[in-house]
């Protein structure tokens, strides 16, 4: 029964790039509701609706768009406390994350969470997890749950470049070559753990290598390419899907923003960020496609633009008015039945 | 009359739960082919075959991990231990990812997992192998906590433990293990979680323990009984939920107090509980509440080390002896 590890496929990947005119503008509108959704929260965030830490997706749009249209809601995904745009790719209401960001009983976990503790396992999405690397072994479960249950669903846990380098992701990676279970590790490398360059923090800066060893094929990715994305993981979680055990994509992104709203990231040169949005940005590469092919005009594209703004602004004003919790939610939600209280 | 082990009993628990319920499974270090390195797990595997009996790595960060995740898709996961030192390296993901989950996504995410194993000092195996973690675990909301000492609670509270819905932290003890007791009856349903049991009545001062601490008190009672100190010796069974009503009912009726607590006296169950004790009964006590427990250091290897470090049956007579 036992078959024998596929030789290790180090490459990078080979997109079709094809999509019709309707994908594209479903892609096209799915990271730019991301875009304006996050650049919202940041303002919001200023003016004081917004409390604690927040990790901004704001370039990051095409990785988690372009697996999310690879694969289905029965597919589970996981992910780091960077989750606002996995909550909005994975189909949650605008309004219950901006709530939940907002502290708000509306919000998508009553305003417990907050933005680095969201979920929607509606959704197949759980969480919205706050250690680094943390969700890797989780995920890990997830996929062992999937095998346990002999679904020929496919878990896609999410990652920084970060986390990467943590010892729970090795022997997550173990377990899960040992056991063939059915999961794809997406490493989003944003190039910077925090302030601190993958240069200066990991021997091995390719990152879809970093499961040689163990025998998991690892597949590198332009992860601001939306097509090249999908692509990625659908070959991905067709290898994996077939029962050959874990792959790794590493997705090449960038993040816009620091890596906190606190951030004032001094640790990189203007220069770069400016050049990364003039060059590859995720969503101007794919207007420029959708411009060129002829399939919308300028003021179609606007349109689009305007309307997410409108619905982002109007979660926004549903938030603002939301109710916060009520005092008896405090000791909900700790077990299942009755809280233990210290009074 | 049934003659059982403590290790029979929690691999009754374990095998009836796996029959029950496609959805639990065990996982861990040596659980499957080696039978289980106290032979706790014995004979699980050839029954379930390795889909449900799942031997892990030496890692154990990652396979704690795995066990949450499986259980935020709805599984019940056994996650063994091989002892609850070497839990430290899973730390994080029985506080933040077990423990925390429920709260933090407003109840839409549950995780019904059972961390087990034993749990306090072995025999002279030495500090690193030699720790109580019961009140590091007690603190944590979120968590329930189950410190057993018979066999048939080892049974009844382990098959509750599987059922629970939450997280659930089951300290057992390798030296109880072999330990047997006679039962008037099989143990076939799960025990309640959260109540303490008298397990013997007294009068005079009510001692109070859990896990292998039990054992000492029971010892020291029938020796202080027949020098004229009547004592009720309760169990606690369970660290949290902490059975307050029971506590203060005994101590309402003796007015005096010793726990018994194999952890270190500074920030532990036993500091809580007499809290709690003079918080809940002041006015009911008649001399201060006492403790015995571990001596502030690492457990030492030496033998005559070790046994001044650790509580004993004579300590505890001496403590009650010395009680005004």
């Amino acid at each position: 029964m036992a078959t024998e590890n596929p030789r290790p496929k180090l490459t990078q990947s080979s997109p079709s790039l094809m999509a019709s005119n309707d994908e594209l503008i479903k892609y096209y509108s799915e990271m730019l509701l991301i875009r304006r959704f996050e650049e919202r929260v940041g303002q919001l965030y200023g003016m004081g609706l917004i409390g604690g830490f927040l990790h901004l997706y704001v370039g990051q749009e095409a990785v988690v768009v372009g697996v999310e249209n690879a694969i289905s809601r029965q597919d589970p995904m996981i992910t780091s406390y960077r989750c606002h745009g996995h909550m909005l790719a994975r189909g949650e209401e605008i309004g219950r994350v901006l709530s939940e960001l907002a502290g708000k009983a509306s919000g998508s976990s009553k305003g417990k969470g907050g933005s680095m503790h969201m979920f929607s396992p509606e959704n197949g999405f759980y969480g919205g997890h706050g250690i680094v690397g943390a969700q890797v072994p989780i995920g890990t479960g997830i996929a062992l749950s999937l095998k346990y249950r002999r679904l020929s669903n496919v878990c896609f846990t999410f990652l920084g470049d970060g986390a990467a380098n943590q010892g729970q992701v090795y022997e997550s990676y173990n377990m899960a070559a040992l056991w063939k279970l059915p999961i794809v590790y997406i490493i989003e490398n944003n190039q910077y753990g925090m302030g601190t360059s993958t240069a200066r923090a990991a021997a091995q800066t390719e990152f879809f290598r970093h499961g040689e060893g163990l025998g998991i094929p690892g597949i590198q990715c332009d992860g601001m390419n939306v097509l090249a994305v999908r692509d990625s993981a659908l070959e991905a979680a067709s290898f994996v899907r077939a029962g050959n055990g874990p792959m790794i994509i590493e997705m090449n992104t960038y993040r816009y923003r620091g890596h906190s709203i606190s951030d004032p990231a001094k640790y990189r040169p203007k220069e770069e960020v400016k050049e990364v949005r003039e060059t590859r940005d995720p969503i101007s590469q794919l207007e420029q496609v959708i411009s060129e092919r002829g399939i919308l005009k300028a003021e179609n594209l606007k349109e689009i633009d305007q309307k997410i703004r409108l619905d982002v602004r109007n979660a926004a004003e549903i938030a603002r008015e939301a109710e916060q919790p009520a005092s008896s939610e405090l000791y909900t939600d700790v077990y299942a039945t009755q809280a233990i209280t210290d009074d | 009359m049934i003659d059982i082990s403590v290790r029979q009993a929690l691999n009754e628990a374990m095998a009836e739960e796996m029959r029950r319920d496609d959805d639990v499974f065990l996982m861990g270090e040596e659980v499957g082919e080696y039978d289980g390195a106290y032979k706790v797990t014995q004979g699980l595997l050839s029954e379930f075959g390795p889909r449900r009996v799942i031997d892990t790595p030496i890692t154990e960060a990652g396979f704690a991990g795995v066990g949450v995740g499986a259980a935020f898709m709805g599984l019940k996961p056994i996650v063994e231990f091989m002892t609850f030192n070497f839990a430290l390296q899973a730390m994080d993901h029985l506080i933040n990812s077990a423990a925390k989950t429920r709260y933090m996504s407003g109840g839409r995410v549950t995780c019904p997992i059972v961390f087990r194993g034993p749990n306090g000092s072995a025999a002279r195996v030495a500090a690193q192998h030699s720790q109580d973690f019961s009140s590091w675990f007690a603190q944590v909301p979120g968590l329930k906590v189950l410190a057993p000492y018979s066999a048939s609670d080892a049974k009844g509270l382990l098959k509750a433990a599987i059922r629970d819905p939450d997280p659930v932290i089951f300290l057992e003890n390798e030296l109880l293990y072999g330990k047997r007791f006679k039962l008037e009856e099989e143990i076939i349903e799960p025990e309640a979680i959260g109540v303490a049991k008298i397990l013997r009545p007294g009068s005079d001062v009510t001692i109070i323990s859990f896990s292998r601490g039990v054992e000492w008190c029971l010892e020291a009672a029938i020796t202080l009984d027949q020098s004229g100190t009547s004592c009720e010796v309760i169990d606690l069974r369970s660290l949290r939920p902490l059975d307050m009503k029971t506590i203060v009912k005994s101590v309402k009726k003796t007015n005096r107090l010793l726990i018994v607590d194999e952890g270190w006296p500074s920030m532990s169950i036993a500091a809580e509980i007499a809290f709690r004790v003079q918080d809940e009964a002041f006015d009911y006590l008649d001399a201060p509440v006492m403790r015995v427990t571990s001596k502030e250091v690492p457990l030492p290897y030496a033998a005559n080390l070790e046994e001044m470090a650790l509580p004993n049956e004579n300590k505890i007579i001496n403590a009650i002896g010395s009680m005004k």
